[in-house]
């Protein structure tokens, strides 16, 4: 009986996971928040999300072919869906369908596969997009459409949405505005006073996602449901969302605390912008973070301090995008810096020395 | 308490399905057919192989010795059975290439008949070093899987400042029971040879007095004063079975650890029962611990109380393609054939043959194998039990990061390793790893990270090698060059001194017919 | 007269730097690295002449100059080249370089008479014996530079490749490759 001449070492057996059911995990962790959001902004943001998603497994397929490889166990490993779904997910919820074909390129070709494909790159490649588009278009990008829920009667109807999203849209004026991060930031430079701003704006509606947003990051409960589930599943750790949050929150407290008038407080830091989001579900992205857990928890508050620091003293409102790109670019200096001491060594791998008893 | 805080006590691993259950509930099975042939590898044990002092066609009794050690570290060779040698030749050994190694091949004859032992009734008023020196002349070596000589460890106990002696019952990889039924079915022999490796390594006054001055490090009458057994909290019948054969001695202890994969390493169990970590490079002796396993105990209380050689050991049979998974106590020599077809292992089924666990263990080419003092189990796994093999790229999830228990970053080692950086793997801490496979079972791009370490290890050693010969080849070529050079110089002297005696008896010559 | 002050100053600070730098180049003088010498010393020394060159000594003044690659070296394998490359910092591509095929000579006691011409050539004092007498090749010493296969009138000097034995065996490298990173090593690791 000749069984199998190739020698093979262990571990024979292997825990249950693969790639795809990690990505697999993910999207099911973020689906409640991008349904509550395709359904506040109604058909347009469907279009736009199937779109995105659509064309990123295109751009991943083209480049498996470039490559000459065969295009389908590359699909297969749900890397790309979930980029073009992470990338839907930070778009204004009614930009129109180059943005999302533009973006999905961006992610894939230069945030991806040009660095070597799946677990090469340097940056995350949505936010890489993200960013990319907000700094090219900056209009398209920071055109927030009001809530308009599927089926209510002032909601584009299906006809109407492929005109919003193939034609642009008209008349914009009448049916958008300004995320709240955004209102905050313009009105400061009337010199006006953060009570005098926030009088007419609801924390508990933003913390539910009821409010103007990108695509799916405006549910701070179901964003936050989601992580704590990927948690829990251990497809994620719990170091790097706390460490970010808690540095957003802390910062916030103290600086809110010194002048509650020109700082905003950490609670509408926490339920407004992309914050949620990048917290669970980009920041934790695991090619482009740190190893160790220290090293996460460095990453995670490095992420949440330049997040901070670009929102209240930067030029754009919302910086979480660039905060996690630069934290990005840190990932191989904390890799470096920040190991796990091995056993029978000290931190610096000098062998230990046999204590004296 | 602060120190536990301090330093994590157990690091990384994990938890696999253990799949122990349908066999660990079997008695050990004590009817399996003695084979007519037995193939008994010289060398079962680390170190040097045993040197066979028996003829072809001699006929030798059971626990007769076949092959002698040589040198410190090495073990004998007896006759598991009774019957006549029938060749001492190179036979596949069981290793996962099945290349050949010097083995004795006996015929039994079915008889069984023993070589004369001497019964000792009260062993505790023998000299440690005389304990130990039983011990080796047993054969006796680490059954945990690690097989160094057992007589070895003890001494190392005696002439260093050892105070805990850990019992290693953990049995922590998956499939694997044959130590759990052991603890369940001979708790008292275990306990027995517990006290009796206590007693031989305990620093008699002038134990060590041939020793020169520096090297006696042991305190003179010092014993090591109490022992640990510690069994993984998932074998509480063999807990419960050990604790009441501990009871009457209060030198040993029974401890419950928790169950972890890889929690029968030997320094993190060191580190779980003491809080010291082995520093590396050094071994556990040199900070007072030393750790043998619950089935080398128990052969040092055969060996001890009965005087018999260690000729047969417990091994676990299981995997999805065996019909009757079992634990069945075999002789060495064993092929893993015949213990296949008396625990009707579908062949058609089969995909793999581990010999080990399922974590550490080496597949085998074929069957045609023989047991060994290793031989913890054998598993035939079927393929929906194996890891997919089909590997993808690596996505940095760090998993093998927080599952290594020895504190490395095994995907930056692999990485290195596929481009050649060997070197730099080596920076990384490639010698600390102790390839206990947990990166490789919980990599969800099923990256064979233990293969890339297997490889770059003994890549790195063939180097050293191949420097080695280099700097010896250059040695050899530069003696042979100066050879040659003083050859070559010695001739030109001798030319020289001919051509000047020559000159000289020419001067001489003319010097006389001058005269004359 | 500012022009001239400035001319003087500046010479005289030039002046000064320059026997500043003359007074460190004699105090912390820099031994030239004999970059030559320490190749050969790498380089096998066996003057085997695989490579091409007469000898390691020219092989490693090819190799300072440039005109050799780093993996000239056939009996030295991609250990050597490493050592080499690092040496030299060259960017070293391993992937087609060839590890030697280990061989060793053997003698066939059938055919030898004793002639001892192989044993005057073996650069390594690795062939034994004497005149009239069958010779034996020390598998060890014997770095396979086929000299003594060249002298023996009876043919019966042979190269053999070294057998796989339980000590020699290794693990072979995983030769799966993963679907999308194949070629190219991770960079973005650092």
């Amino acid at each position: 009986m000749i069984l199998h001449m190739k020698p093979s070492s262990g571990a024979h057996v292997g825990a249950n996971n693969s790639v795809s059911h990690i990505m697999g995990q993910v999207m099911l962790a973020l689906l409640p928040a991008t349904a509550f959001g395709i359904f506040c902004f109604g058909w347009p943001a469907l279009n736009l999300f199937i779109i995105t998603v659509l064309s990123a497994v295109f751009f991943e397929a083209l480049c498996a072919r470039l490559r000459g490889r065969v295009a389908k166990p590359v699909i297969m490993d749900g890397s790309a869906v979930l980029t073009g779904w992470l990338l839907a997910m930070t778009l204004p919820p009614w930009a129109p369908w180059w943005i999302g074909v533009v973006g999905s390129g961006l992610a894939i070709i230069l945030g991806k596969q040009v660095y070597g494909g799946l677990g090469q790159n340097l940056f995350n490649p949505a936010m890489l997009a993200r960013v990319a588009l907000l700094i090219s278009f900056p209009i398209e990008m920071t055109t927030w459409a009001n809530m308009s829920p599927l089926f209510f009667s002032h909601s584009p109807g299906l006809v109407e949405s492929w005109h919003i999203t193939f034609s642009g849209l008209e008349n914009s004026d009448a049916s958008t505005g300004a995320t709240t991060l955004g209102f905050i930031k313009t009105e400061f430079s009337q010199n006006r006073l953060l009570s005098d701003i926030l009088k007419d704006t609801s924390g508990f509606l933003s913390f539910i996602g009821w409010s103007r947003g990108s695509l799916g990051e405006t549910s701070t409960l179901l964003l936050g449901l989601g992580g704590v589930w990927l948690i829990r599943q251990k497809v994620i750790q719990w170091q790097i969302p706390v460490s970010l949050l808690l540095t957003v929150a802390l910062l916030a407290g103290v600086f809110h605390g010194m002048d509650s008038e020109h700082y905003v407080g950490p609670l509408l830091h926490l339920n407004s912008g992309a914050l949620m989001c990048v917290a669970f579900f980009i920041a934790t992205d695991y090619v482009t973070s740190p190893n160790t857990p220290t090293g996460q928890l460095v990453f995670g508050a490095g992420c949440g301090l330049l997040i901070f620091v670009i929102r209240t003293w930067g030029a754009y409102p919302e910086g979480a995008g660039f905060a996690v790109l630069l934290m990005n670019s840190a990932t191989p200096l904390i890799d470096h810096y920040i190991r796990p001491r091995i056993y029978g060594r000290d931190r610096k791998g000098k062998p230990l020395e046999i204590p004296k008893s | 308490m602060l120190s536990f805080f301090k330093t994590p006590r157990i690091r990384g691993g994990v938890h696999a399905d253990e799949h122990k259950t349908a066999t660990a509930a079997l008695p050990i099975a004590s009817d399996f057919p003695l084979p007519k042939k037995l193939y008994i590898p010289l060398q079962q044990h680390v170190g040097k192989p045993a040197e066979p002092l028996i003829m072809v066609g001699e006929k030798v009794l059971k626990g007769q010795l076949l092959a002698y050690s040589q040198g410190l570290i090495s073990a004998p060779v007896h006759a598991p059975s009774s019957g006549i040698i029938l060749d001492v030749n190179d036979y596949p050994a069981p290793h996962p290439s099945a290349l050949p190694i010097r083995t004795i091949v006996l015929e039994t004859d079915g008889k069984d008949e023993w070589v004369e032992t001497h019964i000792i009734d009260d062993p505790f008023k023998l000299n440690p070093e005389e304990i130990s020196f039983r011990v080796g002349a047993a054969g006796i070596v680490g059954l945990g899987g690690a097989t160094f000589p057992t007589a070895v460890k003890l001494n190392m106990g005696r002439e260093n400042r050892v105070d805990t002696l850990i019992i290693n019952g953990s049995e922590c990889e998956p499939y694997l029971c044959c130590d759990d039924r052991l603890m369940q079915e001979r708790a008292e022999q275990i306990i027995d040879g517990v006290r009796l490796m206590l007693h031989g390594m305990t620093n008699s006054p002038g134990a060590n007095l041939h020793l020169p001055e520096g090297c006696r490090t042991g305190r003179y009458g010092m014993k090591t004063e109490h022992a640990v057994v510690a069994i993984e909290d998932n074998k509480p019948l063999a807990f419960l079975a050990m604790l009441v054969a501990a009871e009457p001695y209060p030198t040993v202890n029974v401890i419950q650890i928790p169950t972890r994969y890889p929690m029968g390493w030997d320094r993190q169990l060191i580190r779980y029962v003491t809080g010291k970590e082995v520093p590396v490079g050094c071994r556990s002796s040199e900070i007072g611990v030393t750790i043998h396993n619950v089935g080398t105990a128990q052969a040092v209380h055969k060996a001890i109380r009965y005087g018999q050689p260690l000729l047969n050991r417990v091994v676990t049979v299981a995997g999805g393609a065996v019909k009757r998974p079992m634990n069945v106590e075999v002789p060495f020599g064993t092929l893993i054939s015949e213990l296949f077809d008396f625990c009707e292992v579908d062949k058609e089924q089969t995909a793999r043959i581990v010999m080990g666990g399922p974590m550490m263990g080496d597949s085998l080419p074929h069957v045609a194998l023989p047991t060994v003092k290793a031989t913890s189990g054998i598993l035939a796994l079927t393929q929906s039990e194996l890891k997919n093999t089909d590997e993808q790229p690596c996505i940095r999830c760090a998993g093998c990061v927080s599952v290594c228990p020895a504190g490395l970053r095994p995907l930056d080692m692999a990485n290195n390793i596929r481009i050649n950086q060997l070197d730099a793997a080596v920076d990384l801490g490639l010698k600390d790893c102790i390839s206990c496979g947990c990166c490789s079972y919980i990599c969800p791009s099923n990256i064979p990270l233990v293969q890339y370490f297997k490889y770059a290890s003994g890549e790195v050693m063939a180097r050293q090698q191949a420097q080695h010969k280099s700097e010896q080849t250059k040695r050899l070529i530069d003696a042979r060059n100066d050879r040659m050079e003083r050859i070559a110089r010695q001739q030109r002297e001798d030319e020289l001194a001919r051509i000047a005696a020559k000159a000289e008896r020419e001067r001489l010559k003319a010097e006389q017919e001058a005269l004359v | 007269m500012t022009v001239l002050s400035a001319i003087v100053s500046l010479t005289l600070l030039g002046l000064f730097l320059g026997l500043l730098l003359g007074i460190a180049a004699r105090y912390l003088k820099v031994e030239s690295s004999p970059i030559v010498d320490e190749l050969e010393s790498l380089l096998p020394g066996s003057q085997c002449g695989q490579c091409g060159f007469p000898g390691c000594r020219p092989a490693a003044e090819a190799l300072a100059e440039g005109s050799a690659p780093a993996t000239m070296c056939p009996p030295g394998g991609s250990a050597l080249a490493e050592q080499i490359a690092a040496l030299l910092g060259l960017d070293l591509d391993l992937s087609d370089v060839k590890e030697p095929e280990l061989l060793v000579a053997r003698v066939s006691e059938a055919t030898c008479t004793g002639c001892t011409r192989c044993f005057k050539v073996c650069p390594t004092d690795a062939i034994v014996g004497a005149p009239k007498q069958i010779h034996a090749v020390v598998a060890d010493a014997c770095i396979a530079c086929k000299k003594c296969v060249e002298v023996c009138p009876t043919e019966c000097l042979q190269m053999h490749p070294i057998e796989v034995t339980l000590r020699n065996w290794r693990w072979a490298k995983p030769l799966n490759v993963p679907a999308q990173s194949a070629g190219t090593g991770s960079n973005a690791v650092c």
